[in-house]
């Protein structure tokens, strides 16, 4: 396949970015590194369209339905015949559809961050960062085995770490950085555990042959589920750690709690890593997974379709109650990702049944550029006013037209207007839904109303409700921002407005098949009616200063000041932490390791002191002593020989 | 007048090594204590010399051995004077008490 260079270019590009300004960056490239990075990533976007053109036009199709490929597979460590870890690519639609997206997304922010990380010290290092997430992220939704998506999917988390912890001087960026890699990596342990498990149940760490072998009647998936530990087969066991994995990442409850913290890197980042891509890879790896989910273990598919659905309504509550309005897009992240979990949750295999499938990487898709687009706009927003708390903004619409037009586009498409992508998408994920499970489907509705509701708060509070207050910022103000930063919002707005007519289903579903989905206009009503109910609220709420909102919050005033807190969900966390696993585990293990440990070298040492006091005086420095010694003892030698014959 | 037998010898050699052994321990300066040492390695000389003529009284090994033993004997000599000189220009004295700080 002539194709073949042009895949292994798409990670190799940002990587060798990373390469080049991670180690002449700051020294030789302080001014141009920003371009080097952004040509990198156009290039790695363009040759991703043209993979993806090629795949779904030209070579995917093999009788109408797309087949995976692997390419460039090379065998790397090799333990015994049959199982080995591979480097390879993996390609399908939905893996196709990943690196457009991350290419695309990651050439918007390098482009964005040209202008918003101007004249920041460390620019070089950052964009070198961002090169390095980029590759990884690349690498990830490319690796054509277990092993391999789980060293990419630590190396997005260190880049991740690095990008949250950028303002290292600010003690809050350095605690969150930590906060989220600490959280994510619990999580991958039990990815891990999972891996290992999948991988010994089905002897092989390959995608392509691990689900054919634990979706057909095989002699391996009949060991897996038959053997059981604590009531649950092996192979649930292996796919829910598998999935604890991608929760983690993905910020589902009860991990999520690195997510809002994270917001404290800079807002490209937040737009890039913890909106549009890395926080979609856990939903990627249940899609990845899809097969063994939906035919082998369904028990594991219900315990996606809730976390993702309870995870959603939470997040959605509490991004009600939020201030900072990086914070809200970070909840609404969170309860958008929820979406497309327990679409996945409630899809079943193949032809109609894979609805879920097709509409939770639609969502996946069409989230990507709105939410990206929603994160640059509030790049944009904190970028005038310097601060990041909604009551210091207001009235912003005149002042910043260009960031107020394409956040508007996104606030519609993310509360599922139409004809904005965001409502196709929700709406097909909604049906599925409806087909599937009714409790689910009414909980999904409501948080589709509070997702229009908490969206349109932010959005007139940002830029209706009182004037803003201009006289300290005088007439040097440097504006709405350079073209670089208007350019991408145009960008994505105009994506974010026209990504629902693509015709996914055509590209992406669970079996290849194309999937053709039929519109219901019973089941489309309900979400845009509670969307424009959401939005209604909204208006009367905070488009004019008033005393609805502090009435509304004192009419709910418990459920207000939970939401407010986070649930208390960070306090519970401390609590585990602090109370529970410092008193009970970690106080003993330090007296073991002070007493006993610590005591045993020491005790050691104490004895080779002692004794070598008591013998130093043998050390006279005396020459005449230590020959005569010695003659003693060679005679007292010579001696003792003659006497034994 | 008797023939001077091997045992002389060895009684010789034994006497020299015995009376250097005495002085390498007793006497304090150092130039003394290397002869002390010369006497101890001349009486090994003498050793090698009477065993050689006494009993292998056809070859020359002892012989090449006593060659050898002179040609280190002046080396050792060399490197102790050498020693001893330091030591004199640090301490001041060439009296081996007085070099005892190497020690504990």
């Amino acid at each position: 396949m002539t194709g073949d260079y042009k895949i292994i270019l798409i990670p190799l590009l940002p990587l060798l970015s990373f390469l080049l300004l991670g180690l002449f960056g700051r020294k030789y490239l302080t001014k141009s590194a920003g371009l080097v990075g952004t040509l990198a990533l156009l290039g790695s976007a363009v040759l991703s369209l043209s993979v993806a053109a090629d795949y779904f036009f030209v070579t995917g199709k093999v009788n109408g339905v797309y087949q995976p490929i692997t390419v460039l597979k090379h065998t790397w460590l090799a333990f015994s015949p049959g199982v080995s870890i591979d480097m390879g690519f993996l390609i399908d639609p939905v893996s196709v559809m990943m690196i457009v997206i991350v290419s695309f997304v990651s050439l918007m922010v390098h482009i964005y961050s040209l202008g918003y990380m101007k004249g920041e010290e460390r620019f070089a290092t950052y964009y070198a960062f961002l090169s390095l997430f980029t590759f990884s992220m690349l690498g990830l939704v490319l690796s054509c085995n277990l092993f391999q998506i789980y060293m990419f999917w630590e190396l997005v988390g260190v880049s991740s770490y690095l990008l949250i912890g950028f303002y290292f001087d600010r003690p809050s960026a350095v605690a969150a950085a930590k906060k989220a890699f600490i959280v994510t990596r619990f999580a991958d342990l039990g990815f891990l555990i999972g891996i290992l498990i999948l991988g010994f149940g089905a002897h092989t760490l390959d995608f392509k042959i691990l689900i054919e072998r634990l979706t057909t009647h095989t002699p391996e998936l009949k060991t897996m589920a038959g053997t059981s530990f604590l009531g649950l087969s092996a192979l649930t066991w292996g796919l829910l750690l598998v999935f604890m994995g991608g929760a983690g990442k993905s910020a589902m409850f009860p991990l999520h709690i690195w997510l809002p913290d994270a917001m404290e890197g800079p807002t490209p980042v937040s737009a890039l890593i913890h909106a549009a891509t890395m926080v979609v890879a856990g939903v990627y790896l249940v899609a990845r997974l899809f097969p063994v989910f939906a035919i082998s273990c369904p028990g594991a598919l219900h315990v996606v379709a809730y976390v993702g659905v309870f995870s959603s309504l939470f997040a959605a509550v509490i991004a009600c109650t939020q201030t900072d309005i990086k914070r809200v897009l970070a909840y609404s992240t969170m309860s958008q990702i929820g979406y497309m979990m327990f679409a996945l949750g409630v899809s079943g295999y193949g032809g109609e049944h894979g609805l879920g499938f097709t509409a939770s990487m639609f969502h996946l898709f069409t989230h990507a550029m709105f939410k990206a687009l929603l994160f640059l706009g509030a790049g944009s927003v904190i970028h005038y006013v310097h601060s990041n708390e909604m009551k210091d903004m207001g009235g912003l619409r005149k002042y910043m037209p260009v960031t107020h037009i394409t956040f508007l586009v996104a606030c519609l498409a993310i509360a599922g207007v139409p004809p904005f992508s965001g409502f196709f998408s929700k709406e097909e994920i909604l049906k599925a839904a409806y087909q599937n499970n009714f409790t689910i489907y009414v909980i999904a509705l409501f948080t589709a109303g509070l997702t229009a509701f908490y969206m349109f708060r932010l959005y007139f509070s940002i830029f209706w409700s009182k004037e803003f207050d201009t006289h300290h910022s005088g007439d040097d103000h440097h504006g709405e921002g350079p073209w670089t930063m208007k350019i991408p919002l145009l960008i994505l707005s105009v994506l974010a407005f026209g990504a629902g007519f693509v015709p996914f289903g055509n590209y992406v579903s669970s079996d290849g098949n194309a999937l053709s989905s039929e519109f219901h206009l019973a089941l489309a009503l309900p979400p845009v009616l509670i969307g424009l109910f959401g939005i209604a609220l909204a208006y009367t709420m905070y488009v004019k200063q008033n005393d609805l909102p502090r009435k509304t919050s004192e009419l709910f005033a418990r459920i207000y000041k939970g939401a407010y807190h986070k649930f208390y969900i960070d306090e519970v966390y401390l609590f585990i932490t602090k109370k529970v696993i410092f008193n009970l585990v970690g106080a003993p293990s330090a007296w073991v390791d002070k007493n006993i440990v610590d005591g045993a070298v020491n005790l050691s040492a104490d004895l080779t002191e002692d004794t070598s006091m008591l013998i130093r005086g043998w050390q006279s420095g005396k020459l005449q002593q230590y020959a005569f010694c010695f003659f003693v003892g060679v005679i007292g030698i010579l001696v003792i020989v003659m006497m034994w014959h | 007048m008797s023939e001077v037998s091997l045992s002389h010898l060895l009684f010789l050699s034994t006497a020299l090594f015995f009376i250097g052994a005495y002085g390498f321990l007793t006497r304090r300066n150092m130039i003394t204590m290397l002869m002390a040492v010369e006497l101890m390695l001349n009486s090994v000389n003498i050793n090698f010399i009477a065993f050689n003529k006494y009993l292998f009284g056809d070859k020359l090994d002892g012989v090449f051995f006593t060659l050898f033993l002179i040609a280190i004997a002046a080396a050792e000599a060399a490197v102790a004077i050498a020693i001893i000189i330091n030591i004199y220009r640090n301490y001041n004295s060439i009296e081996i008490d007085d070099a005892d700080s190497l020690k504990w």
